[in-house]
């Protein structure tokens, strides 16, 4: 649906966005990754034809963004990191407008409004001014605007920057409920968001793409030095980790809690190699009771900042240890 | 027909601006006041005259007055430098306030082409000026009413015509202005100062000047008005106004254009 090659775009001497590529399926849910400044807006632009492209190709629905712009923009519903919003024009009045410049044919017009307005549930401020509106409906709004015209790909610059975590939930199930029926492309530096929408995630930083993959597969691959968590029961600490570090291949061990009931220990070991049943064997052989072993992944958060800070982190330093949680907490 | 329909929606959309905020009113307010403000003085004026005419015709006869060319003409006139003030009140806004809000974004990324955004912008600002002079000809409907010899109402067209046309010149200038920047105020300024060098042009114009500053008096905009204020129109005037409107309109579009390729 969206195909992107080697797309480049310099404003002056600053390249914004450098050789990216990347392709989305239709009804796919593309999550676009990356610190502030790396280029997600810019590319999005690009994709929505507000910008033209240095150098490089995009296609939407196959149109290309530069030769045929119209068409591409016909297939497209966007929302800016600030949706474009005429406060002094009321919520019904402004879908409207939109609803007439993006063609929506005047007989489908009503029925179009009320079916965005139904989905993004703004039906309760239709007619109040859109300057009067809290930042979560104006969000909404944006949103009611984009997906109008029923388009087969929508592309939202951050849609959940400025909500409260109930409308933030909210969106996030609306955008996947979008998933599907549209392709979508959405950009966000919030990464629990990610994991939780998107079938695939594309992390860019210093407008080039460092990864992309689906986020379990992220995930995995960055395990790299497998962590693993034991947890033993009682206060036994010193004795755990000393029955742990015994086992050839384990790396590093800490001693993240000590409890009565259990002892966690975080376990770093080579990549590659699987030391669970050693680990077991050890612990068990000491006397100690093992309650739980498990790998734990890196949370895409740590991905991020893994593939972000550093270039050759890579190469060197193993990645920081995870926390004892897999998940991570908006 | 889409496309028509497309710039529709633009002029829609400004007059929903126009007149959601003050800018209507107040320009229609103004552009009325001053209207009548000048009909009661060169009314006042004629009416002297004609006191006066009347006396001399006693002893032999003083010319006829025209109501034509003693009233309506001078008003016409006055109005054209208000057209000169207010005009920047209505365009400044168009591009800058949209670029301000973000919401060019929402334009530029609509199935709808600049061409049909700079033209629908242009056409509702002088929608709101055709308004405002249909406002202030009500004035002269007095004189229709009140008059022994009614003046004759060809004139008064074509000189509401040469309005509309003059004004529009500085609309279409004026969009252009408002595409270079994201604040309103300095548009606003810039607009001013360009309609006041290209009414100043006019200026040059002397019978006895050279063939170059008879060239600068032609760009002129009020140099135009003359004939058709006096009820001839003149097709050489309109094709003027028509191509200088255009090329503003044009220079508009360029300019939003080149802007997707500087941001």
């Amino acid at each position: 649906m969206i195909e992107v090659e080697n797309l480049t775009k310099r404003y002056g001497r600053t390249t914004a966005v450098d050789g990216v590529s990347f392709r989305v399926q239709k009804g796919e849910i593309l999550g676009f990754l990356g610190p502030n400044g790396a280029g997600k807006t810019t590319t999005m632009r690009i994709l929505t034809c507000y910008l033209p492209p240095t150098e490089g190709t995009a296609r939407v629905a196959g149109y290309d963004v530069f030769q045929a712009p119209l068409e591409v923009k016909r297939r497209v519903g966007y929302i800016p990191e600030t949706p474009p919003l005429y406060p002094d024009m009321d919520v019904g009045g402004f879908l409207d407008f939109c609803a007439k410049i993006k063609g929506v044919p005047s007989a489908s017009r009503k029925a179009k409004i009320d079916e965005a307005v139904d989905k993004t549930r703004i039906g309760d401020v239709r007619r109040k001014l859109i300057g009067q509106l809290s930042k979560g409906y104006r969000q909404r709004v944006g949103l009611a605007q984009a997906i109008l015209a029923n388009p087969d790909v929508l592309i939202l610059d951050e849609p959940t920057a400025g909500l409260d975590p109930k409308q933030i939930i909210e969106t996030r199930e609306l955008i996947k409920g979008l998933g599907g029926d549209h392709t979508i492309v959405l950009s966000t530096h919030i990464l629990p968001e990610v994991s939780m929408t998107c079938g695939r995630v594309v992390i860019i930083n210093k407008g080039k793409v460092v990864a992309e993959d689906t986020p379990e597969n992220l995930t995995r691959r960055l395990r790299g030095a497998g962590a693993l968590r034991v947890d033993v029961r009682g206060e036994a600490a010193a004795a755990a980790s000393e029955a742990v570090r015994s086992v050839p291949g384990v790396l590093s061990v800490r001693a993240r809690a000590e409890a009565p009931e259990a002892t966690t220990l975080e376990v770093e070991a080579e990549a590659g190699r699987d030391v669970r049943a050693d680990i077991a064997r050890a612990v068990v052989s000491r006397g100690l009771d093992l309650l739980a072993l498990q790998q734990v992944g890196m949370s895409l958060e740590e991905i991020f900042l893994h593939l972000t800070t550093t270039d050759t982190a890579h190469a060197e330093a193993p990645p920081p240890v995870p926390p004892a949680s897999p998940e991570v907490t908006a | 027909m889409t496309a028509l329909r497309n710039v529709w929606a633009i002029v829609e959309k400004e007059w929903h601006h126009y007149f959601g905020s003050p800018i209507a009113y107040v320009a229609l307010m103004v552009w009325t006041l001053l209207f009548g403000i000048f009909f009661y003085f060169a009314f006042s004026l004629f009416l002297r005259q004609s006191m006066m005419a009347a006396q001399q015709m006693e002893f032999g006869g003083g010319p006829k007055m025209s109501l034509n060319e003693w009233l309506i003409r001078p008003v016409m006139h006055n109005m054209a430098v208000v057209a000169l003030f207010l005009a920047p009140m209505l365009t400044m806004r168009l591009f800058a306030e949209e670029k301000r809000q973000g919401t060019i974004e929402l334009l530029a990324t609509a199935p709808i082409t600049d061409l049909q955004i700079v033209l629908g912008k242009f056409l509702a600002a002088v929608g709101l000026y055709g308004l405002m002079i249909l406002a202030g000809l009500l004035n002269l409907a007095l004189i229709w009413h009140y008059a022994s010899s009614p003046p004759e109402w060809k004139p008064v067209l074509t000189g509401a015509l040469a309005l509309l046309l003059f004004g529009s010149c500085f609309l279409a200038l004026g969009v252009f202005v408002s595409t270079l920047t994201r604040n309103q105020i300095v548009a606003g300024i810039l607009s001013f100062c360009l309609f006041l060098g290209v009414w100043t042009l006019g200026w040059a114009d002397d019978p006895s000047a050279g063939p170059v500053m008879r060239a600068v008096a032609y760009l002129g905009v009020t140099t135009h008005m003359e004939d058709m204020v006096k009820g001839v129109v003149d097709l050489k005037d309109v094709v003027f106004y028509l191509s200088f409107i255009a090329f503003g309109l044009f220079l508009a579009h360029e300019s939003v254009q080149s802007q997707r390729w500087r941001a």
